[in-house]
């Protein structure tokens, strides 16, 4: 029975892990932007979800809507008002662009999430499950809201995939993270591109805000551990590797429930942590990266 | 006559210049209005109970200021947000004690917070009451070490209090009507709860609760599950709580998941008036031990609960209630001292004896282990039980309203005897 409770846990926490990291891993790959505001981009969708849903009494569904949106704002905020002004710099060489988007989005996380702890507290927000109840599958009664976060995770990047590997839109973003350079000379816009990888970006950050919020709770407290768990991942994964960081998600998911379940929830997270600096010492570019 | 008149006109203007110089620095001393009574406030206004604390001593000092002020002096709260952090809090303390010039210092609901601020307080000789921490250690230190540490009073209830109180509710309240036998404690891992904990093991088998399992876990995390899981496995009648650092992660999942055991005990974040809404309403049935709530404690207890909520639009967490009061402790105690030297407030806060919103408030003297703690007892503030029901925050223990009656939620019911 608790190995049927750890393979429900761990799937359900890996696909919302895999769902958060391949934003980030995408937006990386396409763009090279490690996006350090992506925490606070999803406790942004889960307070904006959590308000909506509480303050307006709206139903669950138009509150993760709600929630998605807010995601989106975010991540276009983020790329207008500190990604591309760094880009664009003149001031900044360009040697050192890399690392001027890195702190920039650091501090426009860290300005974010102080914002959401004035407005909204730190204190954790929790949105109503879009499917209350359990079911009891095994012997184990599992919360039908727990399946349902498994089922949405791997239906958007079910679709993600397709968007990328069946659509000229997503041909061109894999073009566009293989060679740039490349891809202008063919009389394509990479500015465009650019912005529908924002747009992906922020969709999948804030539905992986929204269904944390059902699941677990989100607060502004916890912005900078969402962006490193993600961080962790996508490295662990292999930068810029979807498949990786899928892979990666469900490697640490299973990791940390089975420590939180074995040995003590005190040090869920060590186990990966120490695979990770393993993984940088023995293969850096991580386990599907490229090299 | 000229001469006269004219050297009488000087007399005049001399007298006249001489009236003003000497009658200028009295009328502009009458002109001016007496020097505030400053008090720093050290809190996270981020946080729900930190917020409290800021609140309920505004609420305090505008009143006491509407009401004429003390001898005169209006009341002055300087806020710091210490942002949780000690470091943050000890240079809020500095700057409080030697650039602001406050008279005392009250503040923070985190034990370590307040433990950190203890050696300033001794040093600075500015008083400082804590509102909301819970750690024994606070007032063992002014036991063992007096006449450094009596700059610090503990305005809530000590950990141990705590415990007591909830199992005196759980014997009153829960054991004449459901079989509560068996109990797993379930507590943070933080200095507040090592005590309670401890004061737990001791005081529920004396109610004849055997004690299962003893879980701390650490205040980050996040999933509940595994706890659940384990608790669940050995079969408790209720899981006794102290948490105060996790409340909604813990109390949504318990809802969530349908863990099938009753929740009693300490839950801080649940005596906030906004927990229902930050839960979405899985706060309902949770058991908590509060310092005070909407309803009676004393005469006072309502009138402030709707000035606070008038206010800031939310009825206050238990860290305003002991606030509010201590703003009016120390406003009596400067009263009495007639000064607000900091050895005399001392003297003076010793001698409080003030009705507030949670109770009698006393302190603990020089002999008793708890030196400078709230009194704890039926006579002085023991706390009461309440629950969340529909929405509303209801007082069930010691003095419930007729028609109140404690309910569980249909997946977590106790067993009849």
């Amino acid at each position: 029975m608790l190995a049927v409770q750890i393979l429900i846990d761990g799937f359900a926490i890996s696909a919302l892990y895999g769902l958060g990291a391949v934003g980030f891993t995408l937006m990386f790959g396409v763009s090279g932007v490690l996006n350090l505001a992506h925490g606070a981009t999803m406790v942004v969708a889960a307070v904006t979800a959590w308000v909506v849903a509480g303050q307006y009494a709206a139903n669950p569904w138009v509150a993760a809507i709600a929630g998605t949106a807010a995601g989106v704002i975010t991540a276009f905020a983020t790329y207008y008002l500190v990604v591309r002004p760094i880009q664009r710099s003149r001031s900044v060489p360009a040697a050192e662009k890399e690392i001027f988007v890195l702190t920039g989005t650091l501090l426009w996380g860290i300005m974010i999430q102080e914002a959401v702890a004035y407005f909204y507290t730190d204190n954790p927000k929790t949105v109503q499950p879009l499917i209350a109840g359990v079911m009891q599958i095994g012997g184990v009664r599992t919360p039908i809201n727990e399946l349902l976060i498994a089922v949405i995770c791997w239906t958007v990047i079910g679709l993600l995939w397709l968007l990328v590997n069946r659509s000229k839109a997503g041909k061109v973003l894999l073009a566009a993270s293989i060679n740039p350079r490349a891809l202008t000379l063919l009389g394509f816009e990479l500015s465009q591109v650019y912005l529908q990888v924002w747009a992906i970006y922020g969709v999948l950050a804030g539905i992986a805000g929204v269904l944390l919020a059902t699941f677990l709770g989100a607060s502004s407290a916890q912005a900078s551990q969402l962006t490193a768990s993600a961080f962790s991942i996508v490295v662990l994964g292999g930068l810029g590797s979807v498949s990786g960081s899928l892979l990666a998600a469900y490697v640490v998911g299973y990791l940390e429930t089975l420590t939180a379940y074995l040995i003590s929830p005190a040090y869920r997270t060590v186990p990966a942590l120490i695979l990770l600096v393993v993984v940088i010492y023995v293969r850096p570019h991580g386990l599907l990266g490229r090299r | 006559m000229l001469d006269r008149s004219t050297s009488a006109v000087h007399a005049c203007a001399g007298a006249l210049f001489t009236a003003v110089l000497a009658c200028t620095p009295a009328a502009a001393a009458q002109a001016q209005p007496p020097e505030t009574i400053k008090i720093g406030i050290i809190s996270e206004e981020s946080a729900i109970a930190g917020a409290g604390i800021s609140r309920g001593a505004q609420v305090a000092a505008d009143a006491i200021n509407a009401a004429g002020g003390v001898d005169g002096r209006k009341l002055e709260v300087i806020l710091y947000d210490d942002h949780s952090s000690a470091a943050d809090a000890v240079r809020a303390f500095q700057r409080a004690a030697s650039q602001d010039k406050v008279v005392a210092v009250i503040g923070t609901y985190i034990s370590e917070i307040a433990l950190a601020l203890e050696p300033w307080a001794a040093r600075s000789h500015i008083p400082f009451i804590t509102t909301g921490a819970a750690s024994n250690e606070i007032s063992k230190h002014v036991h063992d070490d007096y006449d450094k540490n009596k700059y610090t009073f503990h305005q809530y209830l000590a950990s141990p209090f705590v415990s007591d109180s909830i199992c005196d509710g759980v014997k009153q309240l829960l054991q004449p009507q459901y079989s509560v036998k068996t109990a797993v404690v379930l507590s943070e891992d933080a200095a507040w709860t090592a005590p309670l904990d401890a004061e737990y093991l001791v005081c529920l088998p004396k109610i004849g609760v055997k004690v299962l399992d003893h879980i701390r876990f650490s205040p980050d995390t996040s999933d509940f599950t595994p706890l659940y899981n384990k608790i669940e496995g050995e079969k408790p009648d209720v899981i006794v709580t102290g948490i105060s650092h996790v409340g909604v992660q813990p109390t949504v999942q318990w809802a969530q998941q349908q863990v099938p055991i009753p929740m009693i005990g300490m839950s801080s974040q649940a005596t906030s008036g906004t927990f229902w809404k930050d839960t979405n309403g899985a706060a309902a049935g949770v058991v908590t031990f509060a310092i005070a709530a909407e309803g009676a404690v004393t005469p006072k207890t309502q009138p402030f609960v709707s000035s606070y909520a008038k206010r800031f639009g939310d009825a206050p967490p238990y860290t305003g209630f002991t606030t509010f009061d201590a703003i009016n402790v120390l406003a009596e105690a400067i009263k009495r001292a007639g000064s607000t030297d900091g050895e005399k407030l001392v003297a003076a806060l010793e001698k409080t004896d003030h009705v507030g919103t949670v109770g009698r408030v006393q302190f603990y003297g020089r002999d008793s282990e708890y030196t400078h703690a709230m009194k704890y007892g039926a006579e002085y503030v023991s706390g009461i039980m309440m629950q969340w029901q529909n929405g509303k925050q209801v007082t069930l223990w010691p003095k419930a309203a007729p028609q109140t009656k404690v309910s569980f939620p249909a997946f977590a019911q106790l067993k009849r005897p």
